[in-house]
């Protein structure tokens, strides 16, 4: 079995990296046939990533999500199957080149972690872990794709603004695509995150007794929800959109990377991983 | 090489003055001049393509003929003095008529490089040249090779993506802030004729509708009509900027006449859905600093002259780079072509039935270990006489064709080839053409 599961992570890593690759070939020399190429890449990606994830689930005994390395496989696993499922209904010109960057980033903090299988801490043994880290971390998954929509706005704004058309002007989809793209994703992923949380206080409540304790991890997801609250409250009423929707898209971004390890990092609490 | 000739001949753009193309044009349509150009004695298969910029002739022609009398005074008539057609035609033959026909196809030889009208004249010219019988197995061939080079020049290069005017700037900067444009209005402030070409190009994309403000209402309703649209008083402008898109101003202010600070309240109305401010006047009209304000677009005449020059640039990379794909396939058509010739055939039909029967041999021998050297040798040789004797027939009925230089060696090779499966010589990686490869290339150059 760890034979297995260490053969499908590496599976995994080569297949992320040969669809980074070939995407950004397409990127840069516009071939359809890299596109292709790098679209089944993905899709072979996310199907060998769910295996590694069930894989470790029965390795483990316990839903692969509580060690460092757990978490960002799957971070990098609802970041792909939430491209994939947008994919499925929209176009967006070269948003996989941009996703599959991050979602081999991502990889790559997985690579650098630890990923000996921790056994389970008593306060987290609960059917309460799945729901509770899941829902979270596909949240993750939208809003990292509202980065990276928010990262091609940026780029694209600037070379109209600027007047100047070049590299990105022919490579990236309209403005409007865009845009589109982060209210979509930020719908998708304020639902999820919102979902998280509630689930979480309540996880907290049947373990503690208490819904909510300001452990620092939990105060910075309130942040981050207080973050993302913001940006679609303003978005649906007064029009923040564009420039201003992608810098959110990123802040936002920012403060979930930061929830995910500054906070086990520099803060402690409840949530850190077992060490 | 078959004895037969692609020949192509006619007058352009590049050659000639619109003053003699205007005269020479088809004005009465197809089905006339394809019925006599059918009956010119010596044309096997022909092919008309009347355009504004173009009159084309195409044709397949009899060995030995000189039928190129006949084709210019079929052109020209008695319209012109001998030596005035002289310098206008151009006559290719060959793999140039081929490389000519597919430069056209490609849009590579338009007035604008890129132009996508081209394809579908020359697709209209070929309804009606085959419903009036007059293309045969080799052009028609020829022709649905020219589409799909034509294609293939589209999905390969960008060349159709970056055609070259202030207009279609405009358009195209449009499209990137807005994406589709149908539900999107257009402001003309001021009634210059640069806007209402842009106004026009936008209206041609699908925009919503179109507001025209002047300073002289009358004109402004004039232009309005023209587009279907709605005029509007100049004091309205501002009010105005809550409810449209894309703004085009050309009027003849010496001073700007939209500041800042009146735009900028007018995006809160607006949800900051985005403005895009097109200032074709000079001196200009508009304030710079309106790029200043967030979802704000603006551009100058001289940065869509910017514009336009990076898409000249750009188009002419790619127009290199489809020139290739032209020359690539004027190659694979002229191996296909030869392919067709009776020589190669009789090879590769002898190579053919030589190897089925070693191939048997081989198969049989072994299950006969008790035979002599001399039962084996007469063994060998009957097979090959059953080899020669089966070939007799075809090879007598392709070389007739070619000595007593009758029309039809082609459809002979053709027939030929079919019936023995010779694969067909088009493909690069055709086993029956070993010679194929990059390296033929340099050569056919």
């Amino acid at each position: 079995m760890p034979q297995l599961t260490s053969l499908l992570y590496q599976l995994v890593l080569a297949a992320s990296f040969a669809a980074m690759v070939a995407y950004l070939v397409y990127f840069v020399r516009q071939n359809n046939r890299a596109r292709n190429l790098g679209r089944f890449l993905l899709l072979l990606s996310g199907i060998l990533q769910t295996l590694y994830i069930l894989c470790r689930y029965v390795e483990a005994g316990h839903t692969p999500i509580t060690s460092q390395h757990e978490a960002v496989v799957f971070f990098a696993w609802s970041t792909s199957w939430a491209y994939l499922s947008f994919r499925w209904r929209y176009t967006v010109k070269n948003f996989g080149t941009f996703v599959a960057v991050l979602i081999v980033l991502l990889l790559l903090v997985s690579l650098l972690s630890e990923r000996h299988i921790v056994p389970l801490l008593p306060a987290l043994q609960s059917y309460w872990l799945p729901i509770h880290a899941g829902v979270s971390i596909i949240a993750y998954g939208f809003l990292s794709l509202a980065f990276c929509g928010g990262l091609m706005y940026l780029l694209l704004e600037r070379e109209l603004k600027s007047r100047r058309l070049g590299f990105f002007f022919s490579r990236l989809p309209s403005l409007e695509a865009l845009d589109q793209l982060n209210s979509h994703c930020l719908s998708a992923g304020f639902v999820f995150l919102t979902l998280g949380i509630v689930t979480g206080s309540v996880w907290a409540s049947q373990a503690w007794g208490a819904y909510w304790q300001w452990d620092p991890k939990e105060t910075w997801s309130l942040i981050t929800w207080a973050l993302y609250l913001v940006q679609i409250h303003q978005r649906f009423t007064v029009g923040w959109r564009g420039k201003r929707a992608a810098v959110m898209a990123i802040i936002g971004f920012a403060s979930i990377l930061f929830t995910l390890w500054g906070v086990g990092y520099l803060l402690g609490g409840l949530h850190g991983y077992a060490t | 090489m078959p004895p037969e000739r692609i020949l192509l001949l006619g007058v352009n753009h590049k050659t000639t003055p619109v003053a003699v193309r205007e005269k020479l044009a088809l004005s009465a349509g197809y089905p006339e001049p394809l019925t006599t150009l059918k009956g010119i004695a010596g044309v096997r298969e022909s092919y008309l393509l009347s355009t504004c910029n173009r009159v084309e002739l195409l044709l397949v022609v009899e060995p030995g003929e000189e039928v190129e009398g006949r084709l210019i005074a079929f052109l020209f008539g008695d319209r012109f003095p001998a030596e005035d057609y002289r310098r206008y035609l151009f006559l290719h033959s060959g793999r140039d008529a081929v490389h000519h026909l597919f430069m056209v196809a490609t849009s590579l030889d338009s007035m604008v490089v890129g132009e996508a009208q081209i394809l579908g004249q020359l697709k209209e010219a070929y309804r009606f040249a085959s419903r009036f019988g007059c293309t045969g197995p080799l052009l028609n061939k020829l022709l649905h090779k020219a589409f799909s080079v034509a294609k293939r020049v589209r999905t390969e290069t960008a060349i159709g993506s970056s055609a070259v005017s202030i207009s279609y700037a405009a358009v195209q900067l449009a499209k990137k802030i807005f994406g589709s444009l149908a539900d999107k209005k257009v402001l003309l402030i001021g009634a210059g004729e640069m806007a209402e070409l842009a106004a026009e190009h936008l209206v041609g994309q699908g925009v919503g509708g179109v507001v025209v403000a002047n300073r002289t209402l009358s004109r402004a309703v004039d232009l309005a009509r023209r587009f279907n649209g709605r005029a509007v008083s100049f004091e309205e402008l501002v009010t105005q900027l809550a409810e449209v898109d894309i703004i085009i101003s050309s009027t003849g202010a010496s001073e700007i006449i939209l500041f800042r600070d009146q735009v900028k309240p007018v995006m809160r109305a607006r949800m900051n859905r985005p403005l895009f401010f097109i200032d074709i006047a000079v001196p200009r009209d508009l304030d710079p600093q309106l790029l200043e304000i967030d979802n704000v677009y603006l551009y100058d005449i001289d940065d869509l002259s910017n514009v336009v020059e990076s898409n000249r640039a750009e188009r002419d990379r790619e127009a290199t780079k489809a020139a290739r794909i032209v020359d690539e396939e004027t190659l694979k058509f002229q191996r296909w072509y030869e392919g067709l010739a009776v020589t190669p055939t009789i090879q590769e039909l002898k190579t053919k039935i030589d190897a089925i029967g070693r191939a048997e041999l081989e198969r049989t021998l072994p299950r006969l270990p008790e035979l002599t050297e001399a039962e084996l040798q007469a063994l060998e040789k009957m097979v090959a006489a059953i080899g020669a004797k089966v070939l007799h027939d075809p090879l007598m009925f392709l070389k007739s064709a070619s000595c007593a230089g009758r029309d039809n060696s082609d459809l002979k090779v053709t027939t030929v080839r079919e019936l023995f499966g010779l694969t067909d010589g088009q493909e690069p990686a055709a086993p029956a053409a070993p010679a194929a490869g990059d390296g033929e290339c340099r050569h056919g150059d």
